[in-house]
């Protein structure tokens, strides 16, 4: 080996390296990539979206592409000619949160058996995903209307509505193009030059280099895949600290002290009638839920009903939403008081299983009613 | 570019003992009691000074050169003390060293011990010399690697600095590099009582203890070569540079891509063990921890051989493809070879040695028995003082002597396979499979912590106690 042989070899590996990184980049090799998983390939698919805050222990990861959690979905097999598919939207309380796979309100549905009024089999999947915001939950929307759902039950709570909250969830910070592109196509009153945008996607981004944080958390999900199917675990259980009873006198939410109507420019309602426009242009029936809440039976009670929510913030917006599915005909389902106090965890929507088997039935109710 | 010509000989052995006595400190974690960070590498370095004045020739004189290498010990243990002086952002130490004042009583104190300690015992023979400091080492490891001792240790240090006792804990003395010092004392200590040992000047005596490559997962070279090693002319021309460079690649991509990706959940561990959803699934995460295992380890010593070869010293092999042997002797020959050597050549061969001259010696097969338990346990052992570890060893040395039982008694009938060609493939994929899943399983001791979950683990590959 001589220097020259040595240099050589330096400057082939750069050059290789480096028309890799092109032909990766021209050939959109990402998005291939993205949309290829060990689930439902080789393993089954994930029974929720990956999402883990501790990846090592929860064998999951939040990846930044919708593409990548959905590849990694179940909702990904094909449709069997007996399903009727119903895709369940919402926050972490729907997503399971503290819960397990067979926990859960998606688990608590499909264990009912329940058929469509044509004779097709129920089959539900869960497509909620932790953070609350409107925003998010119609990109996810948006997303699965590629699997032909048959319906949509999405779950909503006040604190998924405030437009200040809408480009908070880091999944549509990192998915700016999809947000703006939604922002656009419903005319949502919504600023999608928001500086939380996580701006991307250029073509040095679609190189090995510029997308190794997405290569990464990709080949990471592929490696959890399999530990998953191990072991079915898909979440690190933390010590569970109870649900605040004791309320503050506080009339505080989002920044407003005194106790108002709440109007369409507080809430972006609107992001809601995209969502059914959405659901509408796919042939999907679309049944609102409003969210069981923690309504605490301690101190304070007659001033908030939980650490997040004062009586009137909360009201105003069962009013605005009451107000809009009539005047828009959505079939709504106001589930706010359904469960008891002492069927939630760690947050006024977090609930425990027993808690989510009296929502399923309540939904289950309601779902046989509709279209 | 020669480096050799900037750099004679002699100035780049001394520059390697700079190296090798600062990375003690350097590449120390940082540790919850305070000053234990820099006062766990001063020890070593303690250590390395005291075993080489103990393993000298009787007829080496120390000379000036010792002297300057011995102050050039010290100077780099203050000069690195002096982060104390310095702003948390800008010290290259772990965490904050101790007071300087203090530190080099202490020091001083640690030597009058052990010149004291020399005085008391040098009218003994070198035996019983190098014994006692054998002893002491070992007392020290045990100390270490035993969990309750460990802990108690740590409660009185907690103590001593005023630091909560309640949250002592064995992992508290986490100190870089111990075993693999330890097991280099300890075979230059025993190759003086055997007069193997070549005549070593403190400054390559150093440089073979502490050298910088090797100090995190070994291998554990031996001196005589080590310090031919040291002496040999070497170039630093593109060939070096190119097979040290290739051999960390491969190390980085086995540790860092392989080991730490099965580490994700794809092996063995005392959570999953309990997660996994049935025997396959746990038949996969045992073979997940056997991979991740092997490249880990493999993948350090690639890295630390590939240094040293950029640094002029080629350390030994420590893996030779050992999932690929047909028998669990051919896999202790090319598993952490330079540990299975040591151990051969300092437990198994002296004392299967001294058993045959005993008047009433046991039978060969009773020799090699004990031979085979005595030197597995102390490799379970070295790896820490646990019933597990324990266990493991026995469960090596039961294969080992199985292993030698049925080659004696199966010689001829195996001669006789070389005729058959295709019936010695079957025979050797057999063995192959046999050896593996013997190693393998024998994993379970050594990835779970405690005995129970062993147990429970083993029964439940087999479909017991699901």
């Amino acid at each position: 080996m001589t220097w020259t042989k040595l240099a050589r070899i330096a400057i082939k590996t750069a050059l290789f390296f480096a028309l890799c990184n092109v032909v990766f980049a021209a050939t959109g090799a990402l998005d291939w990539l993205n949309s290829v998983s060990l689930h439902n390939l080789i393993l089954p698919g994930r029974a929720r979206l990956p999402y883990g805050e501790n990846p090592g222990q929860s064998y999951s990861l939040s990846p930044d592409s919708l593409t990548v959690m959905f590849a990694a979905h179940r909702l990904r097999q094909p449709k069997a000619a007996d399903e009727y598919r119903i895709v369940l939207i919402g926050d972490s309380g729907v997503w399971g949160w503290l819960l397990s796979t067979n926990e859960t309100l998606d688990a608590a549905l499909n264990e009912r058996d329940l058929r469509a009024a044509d004779g097709r089999r129920m089959r539900f999947y869960n497509l909620a995903y932790p953070i609350q915001a409107a925003l998010k939950d119609l990109m996810l929307l948006d997303e699965a209307a590629q699997y032909a759902p048959d319906a949509v039950v999405w779950f909503t709570t006040l604190d998924g509505f405030p437009r200040d909250k809408q480009v908070y969830p880091p999944l549509v910070q990192r998915n700016p193009d999809r947000a703006r592109e939604l922002i656009h196509r419903y005319t949502l009153a919504l600023d999608p030059a928001d500086a939380r945008f996580v701006e991307g996607g250029g073509w040095w981004d679609r190189t090995i280099f510029g997308a190794r944080r997405q290569i990464a958390d990709w080949l990471r999900l592929q490696v959890f895949a399999v530990a998953w199917a191990a072991t079915g675990v898909d979440q690190a259980m933390t010590e569970v600290q109870p649900v605040r009873v004791d309320q503050d006198a506080d009339l505080t939410w989002n920044g407003s002290a005194a106790p108002r109507d709440l109007t369409r420019r507080d809430l972006a309602l609107e992001v809601l009638a995209a969502g059914a426009a959405r659901a509408e242009s796919a042939g999907t029936a679309l049944l609102i839920v409003n969210e069981p809440i923690f309504i605490t039976p301690g101190a304070n009670g007659d001033v908030r009903y939980n650490s997040w929510y004062p009586r009137w913030a909360y009201d105003s917006y069962r009013a605005l939403l009451a107000a809009e599915c009539a005047d828009r005909g959505w079939a709504c389902l106001d589930l706010w008081d359904a469960v008891p106090s002492d069927h939630f965890t760690d947050s006024p929507v977090h609930l425990t299983a027993s808690g989510w088997q009296i929502v399923a039935q309540a939904v289950a109710n309601q779902i046989g009613s509709m279209p | 570019m020669d480096l050799s010509r900037l750099l004679t000989q002699r100035l780049y052995a001394w520059l390697l003992l700079i190296a090798g006595g600062a990375a003690v400190f350097l590449l120390q974690p940082r540790l919850p009691i305070r000053f234990s960070d820099f006062l766990l590498p001063t020890a070593s370095i303690g250590l390395v000074i005291a075993a080489w004045w103990w393993s000298r020739a009787p007829e080496q004189r120390p000379t000036r050169q010792d002297a300057f290498a011995a102050a050039l010990l010290v100077g780099v243990v203050l000069l690195l003390a002096l982060n104390r002086y310095l702003p948390e952002t800008s010290r290259i130490t772990p965490s904050r060293p101790p007071d300087l004042g203090a530190l080099i009583a202490g020091m001083a104190a640690a030597a009058g011990a052990a010149v004291a300690l020399w005085r008391v015992l040098r009218e003994v023979s070198v035996g019983g010399r190098t014994g006692v400091l054998i002893i002491l080492i070992i007392g020290l490891f045990i100390l270490l690697k035993t969990e309750l001792l460990a802990g108690i240790l740590s409660a009185a240090w907690r103590g001593a600095t005023g630091q909560d006792v309640q949250i002592a804990s064995a992992l508290d003395l986490n100190w870089l590099g111990f075993s693999y010092i330890a097991f280099r004392l300890i075979h230059t200590l025993l190759d003086r009582r055997s007069g193997l040992l070549p005549a070593l000047a403190l400054r390559d005596y150093a440089v073979y203890a502490l050298f910088p490559p090797a100090l995190i997962a070994g291998p554990i070279d031996r001196a005589d070569r080590f310090a031919a090693e040291l002496a040999s002319e070497r170039r630093w021309d593109a060939d070096r540079w190119a097979r040290g460079g290739a051999r960390i690649a491969v190390g980085v991509f086995k540790k860092f891509v392989l080991a730490d990706t099965l580490a994700l959940g794809l092996a063995l561990n005392a959570v999953n063990v309990d997660q996994a959803q049935g025997a396959g699934a746990l038949w996969l995460l045992l073979y997940g921890y056997a991979l991740r295992l092997f490249f880990d380890f493999s993948g350090y010593s690639d890295i630390a051989i590939g240094v040293g070869i950029w640094l002029g010293i080629q350390l030994p092999e420590n893996f030779d493809r050992p999932y690929f042997k047909t028998t669990l002797t051919a896999f202790w020959q090319s598993w952490h070879k330079t540990l299975g050597d040591w151990a051969r050549f300092y437990v198994f061969s002296p004392l299967t040695r001294a058993l045959l001259r005993r008047d009433r010696k046991p039978s060969p097969a009773v020799i090699v028995g004990i031979g085979h338990l005595a030197t597995m346990l102390l490799i379970g052992l070295w790896h820490g003082v646990t019933i597990n570890f324990a266990v493991w060893g026995l469960w090596q040395a039961a294969g080992l002597y199985a292993h030698k039982r049925w080659s004696d008694a199966t010689r001829g009938w195996y001669r006789g396979l070389n005729q058959k060609p295709s019936q010695k493939r079957l025979w050797t994929l057999l063995t192959w499979f046999i050896t593996f899943h013997y190693i393998v399983l024998g994993w379970v001791w050594f990835a779970l912590p405690h005995f129970d979950d062993s147990l429970r683990a083993l029964g439940r590959l087999f479909g017991v106690g699901w």
